[in-house]
């Protein structure tokens, strides 16, 4: 029997870059999310792939909110089938890298307690 | 020189103790920061919690601390710290009332809250929010109340690396900036670990991404010491089977208190009561180590389910009872593909929490002047076996009086900023930033996978000399593989770098575990040796470790003992 594998286009790169897209074949299993997917991804094909999330499972951190098809998700929850699917970050959201976008709240920020300029757009 | 930032007290993690800790001690009157790798109050275990939190507010029958003490230490197998036994059990009902005042929203019934019964406890004494969201509401009202104080900031995405210690006091910490890869110094009189627990050192998990044993490692580097640290408890019947996902994998047992969910092996029987504990359908009560021990022999005979563990089945419940006890969560369930009238779900033991840990006074002070911890992170208070329902109330009630005495701490002492106690952090980040960028392929996140499965295998619920011997050898093996500062890094959101901190720091963390169990020739709670059964009453003791050098050592310590009185409660209506 042959592996049924999921695939991915995911969105690469940081802030002012011409987006680049890598390609990425999963194993795939009954039930398996986008998140699991990318945890899959970072841990066997490419660990320079930056991902955020915290809570893996629980759908209550509500920090790995993605754009999948161009639409948002959560990745833990959006569950993954055989037919390919893009994936990149959030649109509204200063990017960081990859996946990752600036999703501090403005009290929050880190740039906000060493007396630096605000870093948003 | 000075640091980057100045403050009385730093909070390391943000989870309820964090929380907690940092609004306590800003309202003690102590400048106060809180960070997290994470965002605030959304990483780490708090937030996961769906379940229930022990205290004896006797609102439900009638009830005492001291009724509650005495049932965790009766679930400590003998080993609890009973000072901070008896502190947990004592402040708990405070907590409790406090976070009621600030509209928490615990459940009510009849103009009460609601207290139902966990496993190992003599009365009805959990309180929780429905459905499932006792975590998330506790996350929610110690935001608003973090928001709320005044002289306290707070940074999400501050990865701290190093506790610094000058002249045998702490001066404050070393962080990583995640967005941009370089090094963070901050001044603090007195800092609070408060960064949780090492379950995700385990294959099988209930740990959120942080929870990798940062606290550990960083009070074990500042010259703290730790206690316990083979005590790590597995939750009985964690989800297994099929793939579900935005649910908690501890997510049954509420089920089984409400409903008496059957666990069954794949020949359909019960089994748990053939473990030394009668067990029945409609009574939920064997200990979380007696039914993860029963069910891993299950599996061990072949009488295991598919995926490897037990079934939970509430086949026998009526539609309409399934319908009402579960709520919502129904739905979320069926969106998985369950459907608990037609089949049982798989379950498993599952790493969960971690009695040991950091080694503290009654004022959550370790050894280091200046250090404190808080929540998961503090070890002895719940012994060789953690009592249901004791997590959140420990994470309130430590978190309150780590801040408390904190912020007097500064008033007595102060510590001293001086950049050459920060040097050797601060290059160890800038070392890490001058690796080329972007180094692909499996890299440290497939070594962490490594390491749960060693620590799964030979250092999980059942262990032995060889399989400890052989553990400790690869674990130092990947100590000494991982070099002295970061191998990768991306100047923009620095996760490669990150992880290599996480990593270093749950080495150490497993290293502790696997030392731990080597000297503890014994069985009890949730220490399992195949080769040593039995409870030996010799060993009625307390494990410490620390860090020599790069080295640790296992030191054997009395008990602490504090007798107390059973307060007699008066007759139930």
């Amino acid at each position: 029997m042959t592996e049924r594998l999921a695939r991915l286009k995911i969105q690469r790169g940081g802030p002012g870059e011409a987006p680049a897209y890598d390609d990425f074949e999963v194993p795939y299993r009954d039930g398996m999310s986008v998140l699991d997917a990318l945890i899959w991804i970072r841990t066997n094909k490419d660990s320079s792939l930056a991902i955020r999330y915290s809570c893996t499972n629980a759908n209550t951190c509500k920090e790995c909110m993605v754009r999948v098809d161009d639409k948002t998700v959560y990745a833990c929850t959006k569950r993954l089938g055989t037919t390919p699917v893009s994936v990149g970050p959030l649109t509204n959201k200063r990017l960081l890298r990859d996946l990752v976008t600036d999703i501090v709240p403005p009290r929050e920020k880190l740039s906000l307690l060493l007396g630096e300029p605000s870093s948003e757009e | 020189m000075t640091a980057d930032v100045t403050t009385d007290v730093l909070v390391v993690g943000s989870g309820a103790a964090g929380m907690y800790a940092a609004v306590s001690a800003a309202r003690n009157g102590a400048d106060t920061v809180l960070v997290d790798k994470s965002l605030i109050g959304r990483g780490g275990a708090t937030i996961m919690a769906q379940m229930t939190v022990a205290a004896a507010v006797g609102e439900q029958e009638p009830d005492h601390w001291t009724h509650h003490l005495q049932d965790t230490l009766e679930s400590g197998r003998g080993l609890c710290n009973e000072e901070l036994a008896a502190i947990l059990c004592k402040e708990a009902p405070l907590r409790i009332r406090e976070l009621d005042e600030w509209k928490i929203g615990w459940a009510r019934e009849d103009g009460h809250m609601k207290q139902v019964m966990a496993p190992g406890h003599g009365r009805e004494r959990c309180v929780y929010v429905d459905f499932l969201n006792t975590g998330p509401a506790v996350a929610r009202t110690l935001r608003t109340q973090v928001g709320r104080v005044g002289n306290l900031r707070r940074a999400s995405e501050l990865t701290i690396t190093s506790i610094v210690v000058n002249g045998g006091q702490v001066a404050g910490a070393v962080g990583l900036n995640m967005e941009t890869g370089a090094p963070v110094t901050i001044q603090a009189k007195a800092v609070v670990l408060a960064a949780g627990g090492l379950t995700r050192l385990y294959q099988r998990n209930s740990a959120s991404v942080n929870m990798g044993g940062d606290a550990y490692a960083l009070a074990l580097r500042a010259g703290a010491e730790l206690i316990d640290m083979e005590f790590v408890q597995f939750f009985p019947i964690g989800h297994l089977a099929p793939r579900l996902v935005g649910m908690d994998p501890i997510m049954w047992d509420p089920f089984r208190y409400k409903l008496g969910g059957r666990l069954l092996n794949s020949e359909g029987d019960e089994f748990v009561q053939n473990y030394g504990h009668a067990e029945t359908s409609d009574k939920y009560t064997a200990p979380r180590d007696v039914a993860s021990f029963a069910i891993l022999q299950e599996v061990a005979a072949g009488r295991g389910s598919p995926a490897g563990g037990a079934y939970l089945s509430f086949e026998h419940i009526p539609e309409a009872d399934l319908r009402a006890a579960f709520g919502p969560v129904i739905d979320r369930l069926a969106a998985n593909d369950i459907d608990l009238t037609k089949r049982g779900i798989e379950v498993s033991p599952i790493a969960h929490y971690h009695m040991g840990g950091v080694r503290v006074d009654g004022h959550m002070e370790t050894g280091v002047p200046g250090l404190f911890a808080a929540g998961e992170a503090v070890g002895g208070a719940n012994g060789a076996n953690r009592l249901s329902g004791n997590a959140l109330s420990e994470a309130f009630v430590f978190g309150e009086r780590a801040g408390r005495f904190a912020a007097v701490a500064i008033g007595v002492r102060v510590g001293s900023w001086s950049n050459e106690a920060a040097r050797s952090a601060v290059e160890e980040i800038m070392a890490g930033r001058h690796v080329a960028t972007r180094q692909s392929g499996p890299g440290l996140a497939s070594m962490l996978v490594t390491l749960q499965k060693i620590m799964w295998q030979d250092v999980g619920l059942l262990r032995t000399a060889n399989g400890l011997a052989n553990a400790r050898t690869l674990v130092q093996d990947m100590r000494w593989d991982i070099g002295d500062y970061p191998g990768a890094s991306d100047h923009r959101f620095a996760l490669s770098m990150q992880e290599w901190f996480d990593l270093r720091n749950s080495l150490i963390a497993a290293e502790a575990i696997i030392a731990g169990a080597q000297t503890r020739t014994e069985s009890r709670g949730a220490h399992q040796r195949g080769d040593f059964p039995r409870t030996d009453v010799d060993q009625t003791h307390n494990l410490i470790t620390r860090l020599d050098g790069e080295g640790l050592s296992v030191m054997v310590a009395p008990l602490v003992s504090k007798p107390f009185d059973l307060i007699p409660l008066e007759a139930a209506e």
